[in-house]
């Protein structure tokens, strides 16, 4: 397929994870504040510092309240990762790309931007949040669905997919990162009902509650981390989304005229974090620090992308693949 | 006989003296239409706008829109779509099929001979000055053969109906002609508001397009070459045809590329894939001439492949349409299209042309000059209705100005009388009014000559306009080819 539209499709489901992340982070944190005690504001200020943006968010807005912080994740343009801004990127990606996404895809696409870019535009907005970011979640994933349903699982279906699997992997660990260190014991919550409420939550946020308390059933921290990082059946542990990019790394390389024996360099670069996932104890990761473990963590997802971009995606992609095939070519004669 | 509702869609229709494609002057039904009325008539009015409306709804949601100009927001304008078909009777469309069909052949033939042995200069049936003055004439495709022999793959001739109802060729749209892609969405779309009258009655399919340009596209490849790579290049996301392109791509299965990606590598032409090269062998290009290949014509251009030209004239690439084709539809030239018929064909025209006054001729250009308020005058060289000046709609200072544009540049300007286009009934406001119409049937030219039954009728939404392009306002509306009715007569 064409470098440039497999950079795209990349992109469409890139930006269409990053929309059904933002959703259900706002979704659950909606939820948790009907339980949370006076100082509930508190707990919206995480989800702009989870999306790397509290900088751009203070000089905007200021205050973390609720109303500011939905705002900006939602409809405010100036913010790259806001919910309006992801989708209309989702949407142009898959614009340009309607000969090669199915007729089903685009319109399920095209009619949530529609729908999102109305309420943006309308005074009262949200008249029912949770209705809302609950259509915003579900119809993000019927548009999975029927991209696993209507199209060929073909290469480009294999770029879509390594798109949202790398940016599944990004938002857990970001996710993780930030509510982490504010739940860590504090001396008055430990242990309190609230306590369990916010770590709940913090599941909830990658929808991951009801299958860890199935594995787990009760609550402990380095269980929730073990989960969130390291489980090789959840499917939004980082684990997880890192295997299912490995595979259909793979898939494209069995798929091109080199055949499977052929190996890229991002497929390279997924191998080796794999198997050091695969092999990773949680309490390793908790010595060593949490922080600096998903710090290299981020750090490797990037290298990975810029591998991506530079072996697929660029308009000299062509002289890479070309490149390492004659180095394969002299290795093997 | 079935009993009309007193009050019906069309009571109090009038068709003001104009030739309507529903109703004649006395107020009657024409056959072609008579069916379609009567299913109208059994509908109540909010049915109908109903319908209108969810038809609209069904282009926003899916997309279906055109740019005038990148929009930021995302937004896009729908293309103004009326429900209301334009219907043609299988008698008429049959003469119409054929006039087209020649009209092409006799276009094809001038292109092969003007950049070849040039007869019909020599013979002076055109004056050759006309040619080398013209804007899309291409000295580089002197002594070219397109594979096959074909120039013009690709056409969209625009028809418009007089007065007295004389159809004429108004325009040959020999470059990029767009609006097939509505065609086709019209046709759905009016399939699910009347999806039982397409049932019970016999309307010719238009939805093989895609397969037909496919076939034609097919058979232009390189010899040698049996699965033939063929891709459509545009220009990209801000073109306002993109909508168009990818459908095209997409009906046909095949890629949509741009200049960007696309390489010319050891005498071939290869599109970048994330698996390194791949050839291409035919390329249904949609932008313009002068844009292809950097090298040839503009330096600038980002749009083009460099090196593109060379590999087309060792024939290892084949272009549709052929490079050089605008010369033919140059609105002087076209003048010249009867003679062309006969000249090559030794046939007589099917169609009319509209009578056109050369600016660039003394006689004719005194005529105009003395004529302005009762004529269209037209440059030579420009699409999209820009440009142009209505005479019995101008004021005096526009005329003044165009008489200045002409004495500057004769060439560039021709005219024609202003004909007064047919009108369809077309939902205004809640309420049924005429509109002009004119029609683009689409016309391929590969193994034979295939002609779209139908084709886009485009409407002037405004009241009294005759100005039917997108550009200015215009709508469409999907277009009725009859069937010979079996067991009728």
């Amino acid at each position: 397929m064409l470098s440039r539209v497999a950079h795209m499709v990349y992109w469409m489901q890139r930006y269409r994870e990053r929309v059904e992340n933002v959703a259900r982070l706002i979704d659950v944190n909606l939820y948790l504040s009907i339980d949370a005690p006076g100082d509930a504001q508190e707990q919206w200020e995480p989800l702009v510092i989870t999306g790397g943006d509290s900088v751009l968010f203070k000089e905007l807005y200021g205050e973390a309240t609720e109303q500011n912080v939905i705002e900006f994740l939602t409809f405010d343009e100036r913010n790259k990762n806001s919910i309006l801004h992801c989708l209309r990127e989702s949407r142009d990606n898959a614009r340009a790309i309607r000969q090669v996404i199915t007729s089903e895809m685009w319109n399920e696409l095209n009619q949530l931007y529609l729908y999102i870019y109305k309420t943006a535009g309308s005074k009262g907005k949200i008249t029912s949040p949770y209705e809302f970011f609950q259509k915003i979640r579900s119809t993000c994933q019927l548009f999975t669905g029927i991209t696993d349903t209507t199209m060929s699982h073909n290469a480009a279906w294999h770029f879509g997919r390594i798109g949202y699997l790398l940016e599944r992997a990004d938002q857990t660990t970001r996710i993780l990162d930030v509510k982490y260190f504010i739940l860590l014991p504090s001396p008055q919550h430990v242990g309190s009902p609230y306590d369990d409420i916010q770590w709940a939550a913090l599941l909830k946020s990658i929808s991951g509650f009801e299958m860890y308390m199935k594995k787990w059933n009760d609550i402990r921290h380095a269980s929730v981390v073990e989960f969130m990082l390291l489980d090789p059946y959840f499917p939004r542990s980082v684990f997880s989304c890192v295997r299912r990019t490995l595979d259909s790394l793979r898939a494209i390389s069995a798929l091109s005229e080199q055949g499977s024996a052929y190996q890229s360099k991002p497929e390279q670069l997924l191998e080796t974090l794999c198997s050091e996932l695969a092999q990773m104890k949680v309490y390793e990761v908790i010595k060593t620090g949490l922080h600096e473990f998903i710090d290299n963590l981020q750090m490797r997802i990037i290298e990975i992308h810029n591998s991506l971009y530079r072996t697929f995606f660029s308009p000299n992609a062509y002289e890479m693949i070309y490149q390492d095939h004659q180095a394969e070519l002299k290795l093997t004669e | 006989m079935t009993e009309l509702a007193k009050e019906t869609f069309f009571s109090g229709y009038d068709p003001q003296g104009f030739y309507d494609e529903y109703f004649r002057a006395d107020q009657q039904v024409r056959s072609a239409a008579s069916q379609f009325i009567e299913r109208v008539n059994t509908l109540s009015k909010s049915e109908i706008l109903n319908r209108q409306r969810t038809a609209e709804q069904f282009f926003y949601n899916t997309g279906i829109t055109f740019n005038t100009g990148g929009s930021s927001n995302g937004i896009d304008r729908i293309f103004p779509f009326d429900l209301f078909p334009r219907i043609i009777s299988h008698e008429e469309w049959g003469m119409i099929e054929r006039g087209l069909q020649q009209r092409i052949t006799a276009l094809n033939e001038f292109l092969r001979d003007v950049y070849g042995a040039q007869k019909i200069l020599k013979d002076k049936v055109i004056p050759s000055e006309l040619v080398y003055s013209g804007r899309h004439f291409l000295k580089s495709c002197m002594g070219l053969m397109p594979q096959q022999g074909i120039w013009a793959h690709v056409s969209g001739t625009d028809l418009v109906r007089d007065k007295d109802g004389t159809l004429y060729v108004l325009e040959d749209n020999l470059r990029c002609p767009s609006g097939v892609s509505y065609v086709l969405a019209n046709r759905s779309v009016v399939k699910r508001a009347f999806p039982n009258f397409f049932r019970n009655y016999a309307i010719e399919t238009v939805e093989n397009y895609p397969e037909q340009l496919f076939d034609t596209l097919q058979h232009i490849a390189p010899q040698s070459r049996r699965d033939a790579t063929i891709v459509v290049l545009t220009p990209g996301i801000f073109n306002s045809a993109y909508f168009e392109h990818s459908y095209l791509a997409q009906r046909m299965g095949v890629e949509l590329v741009e200049g960007q990606d696309l390489i010319v590598q050891d005498g071939y032409v290869f599109m970048k894939t994330t698996q390194g090269l791949q050839r291409v062998d035919v390329i249904y290009r949609r932008i313009d001439d002068v844009f292809l290949d950097p090298l040839v014509f503009r330096p600038d251009s980002q749009l083009g492949v460099p090196g593109l030209m060379e590999v087309y004239r060792q024939g290892r690439v084949a272009l549709a349409n052929a490079p050089g084709t605008g010369i033919a539809d140059d609105k002087v030239i076209y003048k010249f299209v009867p003679e062309m018929i006969r000249y090559y064909l030794s046939e007589d025209p099917m169609i009319a042309n509209v009578p056109t006054y050369l600016c660039c001729d003394e006689k004719d250009r005194d005529y105009v000059l003395k004529n302005m308020e009762k004529l269209v005058i037209k440059p030579a060289n420009e699409a999209g209705g820009y440009g142009m000046l209505i005479g019995p709609y101008s004021s005096s200072a526009e005329r003044k100005r165009f008489a200045q544009l002409i004495c500057k540049e004769p060439r560039n300007y021709l005219a024609q009388p202003t004909l007064s286009l047919s009108r369809v009934p077309t939902i205004i406001r809640n309420r049924c009014e005429g509109r002009h119409v004119d029609l683009r049937p689409f016309i391929l030219n590969g193994r034979n000559v295939y002609v779209m039954p139908g084709g886009l009728s485009r409407v002037a939404m405004k009241k009294g306009s005759l100005v039917v392009n997108s550009s200015q306002g215009g709508g469409s509306k999907d277009t009725w080819v009859m069937r010979k009715q079996v067991g009728s007569c």
